[in-house]
């Protein structure tokens, strides 16, 4: 039963499922082992990131595409969500109805962009991406009277969703059923001729699938939860916003997520998406002590100011990427074998 | 008698880009109206196009030659404007007098300290970080991108979060008045240094012996390597010379825009992307015509119609990748 959730692609290591015990027991308790709002904000946080981080890795672990435009997709779930709920009652109609246009610009724009650039190497997908996304960001944040421009939309839920606890375990179930199904698609036939294309996409070629296709696909996927995702994190802010959603810094908290966890495994979004975010909200105030104590020693009190936290996880991103490409996942497994 | 040769490898001048890019320039011309303010619009998007150039044309080369996309480009830029902008600084005395060789001893220290410190960093960032990742694209991407989180983060520990007011010279200030028109000064002068760079450019690349194995690199490095030559010792000089350029462009940038933020970079890299798509990754002459494409098309539509002037970049790299899906001057790859 559980190798039949797990779609048959267990942990493989006794460290790994133990911590994605943890974190599942974690999340699934929040509201009740942490009280308090910023817990609770915290967990949902991890829940939707290890969602948006398991699609990005669908393109970046499995397929082997670089898109810079995920959090594109992620804002225009946002988005989507938002501007339904502020316009029309605050209903589960408008909810479903900004999901479904969310879902089926995401849908339009991925496919487009997929069929124009995935023909071609990576690096120029990457970069077309970069420049669709980058745009996108600057039509939100100029388009005032549609999407709020940068003070973004404040909206309101239905009945249902005022409690943030229903919200939470709304927001958990979601990303938890979403992040299963990605897991089984990964594991799926369709998900080893995505991996076949990542080791050598001529050969697959050859072997008859149509690269630009699986390609297509694959981005569409990715971009379709990260809209959900999208969703689901606008439903819990109640806001909004391009700093919230559209953020260049969002897209490079997603890349230190992927590649720290493991590139390539479900889990390792998991993993990552855990450890940056808890060490968002917390690593921090370690920091500040840590500068602190170092008052008076030149330089090093403001290399450990509070905000170069991504100093810090920039570094361990390079180190990981040159010296652990499978990222924790991958180590622990290694560990077992060893 | 060869013309400037527009792609790396094609024998004559493609002539239809420049007579697009001519056809746009007198387009708006009867679109704009008034000769004065086309003329300011022109030289204003000739500026910023020469400036867009002077950045970029290092990463296409890079790409050209050893098939490297480095992400952290944008990185070189905003260390040249942030070095550029402390040395103006350091020479204020010099910057403030009125007289333009005075200027001069505070913009050329500013320039060379920018184009050291760049490309200082970009000899670093080859061996650290661009090495150990050659012939895997995927890591590249990832690998420069990190580089480029951490350097950005270093520049916001030495330089501090806040932006930096750069001070233009005194008599760089202002503009010259011809007729009825008004031609800001700086703007010129970024056009002559444009220029120059752009012939200096061409003169390397066409008639010298290094520029003819640079080339030769981008049609087929291993029949280079075959010859007996060490394309790793070239692609590294080519490597340093494009980013002390991004450090010079950088520099040159900060003092258009009169203040320097750590954001510089990255929101040049997006304009920079764009031209090298638009000019056939590797090309030189392409990158050239992509940088002044972009620099006209964004002020003719800015002044034209102001709402959609943030979409034109990418409209314009839409209707020229579906004009020529390749971009304006292909290199032929073997």
């Amino acid at each position: 039963m559980i190798a039949g959730l797990l779609s048959g692609d267990a942990p493989r290591s006794r460290i790994l499922s133990a911590l994605l015990l943890a974190i599942l027991v974690a999340l699934a308790l929040a509201p009740f082992l942490f009280p308090g709002t910023r817990p609770l904000d915290v967990a949902a946080k991890v829940c939707v990131f290890v969602l948006l981080v398991a699609s990005y890795d669908l393109l970046l672990g499995y397929t082997g595409i670089v898109s810079f435009a995920h959090t594109m997709f992620f804002g225009i779930g946002g988005y989507g969500v938002a501007i339904a709920l502020s316009r029309m009652e605050p209903g589960w109609g408008a909810i479903a109805l900004g999901t479904v246009a969310a879902v089926a610009l995401s849908l339009a724009l991925s496919f487009l962009v997929g069929l124009f650039s995935l023909r071609v190497k990576a690096i120029f997908f990457a970069m077309i991406t970069l420049a669709v996304a980058s745009f996108f960001a600057i039509l939100a944040s100029q388009l005032s009277d549609f999407t709020g421009g940068e003070d973004g939309i404040t909206f309101k839920v239905p009945e249902l969703l005022r409690s943030r606890v229903a919200t939470y375990y709304l927001v958990f179930g979601v990303a938890l059923g979403l992040f299963l199904v990605l897991l089984r698609i990964v594991n799926s036939p369709f998900g080893r001729v995505l991996l076949a294309i990542r080791e050598n996409e001529f050969r697959a070629e050859a072997l008859g699938y149509r690269t630009v296709i699986y390609r297509t696909l694959a981005n569409c996927l990715g971009a379709v939860v990260a809209t959900l995702a999208g969703a689901l994190y606008a439903l819990w802010l109640r806001y909004t916003g391009p700093n919230t959603t559209l953020d260049f810094s969002i897209m490079i908290d997603i890349l230190l997520m992927v590649v720290i966890g493991g590139m390539g495994t479900m889990y390792g979004a998991v993993i990552g998406a855990a450890i940056f975010v808890v060490a968002q909200n917390y690593l921090q105030e370690a920091m500040k002590a840590f500068s602190g104590a170092m008052q008076g020693i030149p330089l090093l009190p403001d290399l450990f100011h509070p905000d170069r936290w991504l100093l810090w996880l920039g570094v361990l991103f390079v180190l990981s990427v040159y010296y652990f490409p499978a990222g924790i996942v991958g180590q622990l497994r290694a560990r077992k074998k060893a | 008698m060869s013309a400037p040769e527009g792609a790396l490898v094609s024998r004559r001048l493609d002539w239809r880009p420049p007579a697009l890019i001519l056809a746009i320039a007198l387009g708006s011309l009867v679109l704009v109206g008034n000769p004065s303010t086309w003329l300011t619009l022109t030289i204003a998007g000739l500026a910023m196009g020469l400036m867009i150039f002077i950045m970029s044309s290092g990463l296409t080369l890079v790409f050209g030659l050893m098939d490297v996309m480095n992400f952290a480009h944008g990185l070189f830029i905003a260390l040249g404007a942030y070095v550029g902008a402390s040395t103006v600084k350091l020479f204020s005395a010099a910057a403030s007098a009125d007289s333009f060789l005075a200027n001069l001893g505070a913009i050329a220290p500013a320039v060379l300290a920018a184009m050291l410190a760049a490309g200082l960093l970009g000899l670093f960032f080859e061996r650290v970080i661009v090495r150990p990742v050659y012939g895997d694209h995927l890591k590249q991407i990832l690998i420069t991108t990190g580089g480029m989180i951490v350097a950005e983060q270093l520049i916001l520990v030495l330089w501090g979060p806040d932006q930096i007011p750069v001070e233009r010279p005194a008599t760089l200030r202002g503009s010259f008045l011809v007729g009825d028109m008004a031609i800001e000064k700086y703007r010129l002068i970024a056009v002559a240094i444009g220029l120059a760079v752009f012939a200096g450019m061409m003169l390397l690349l066409n008639r010298t012996k290094i520029g003819l194995l640079i080339r030769a690199g981008v049609e087929n490095k291993e029949m280079v390597e075959a010859m007996g030559y060490r394309i790793r010792r070239l692609f590294v000089g080519v490597f340093v010379a494009g980013s002390a350029l991004a450090g010079l462009g950088g520099a040159l940038w900060g003092m258009y825009q009169e203040s320097v933020t750590v954001h510089i970079g990255a929101s040049m890299m997006v304009l920079i992307f764009i031209v090298i798509i638009i000019g056939g990754l590797g090309s030189i002459g392409g990158c050239f015509a992509g940088a002044v494409l972009v620099g006209l098309v964004a002020n003719y539509v800015g002044y034209l119609s102001p709402k959609i002037a943030l979409g034109s970049n990418i409209l314009l790299m839409v209707l020229i990748l579906l004009w020529r899906p390749q971009g304006l001057y292909p290199v032929g790859k073997s």
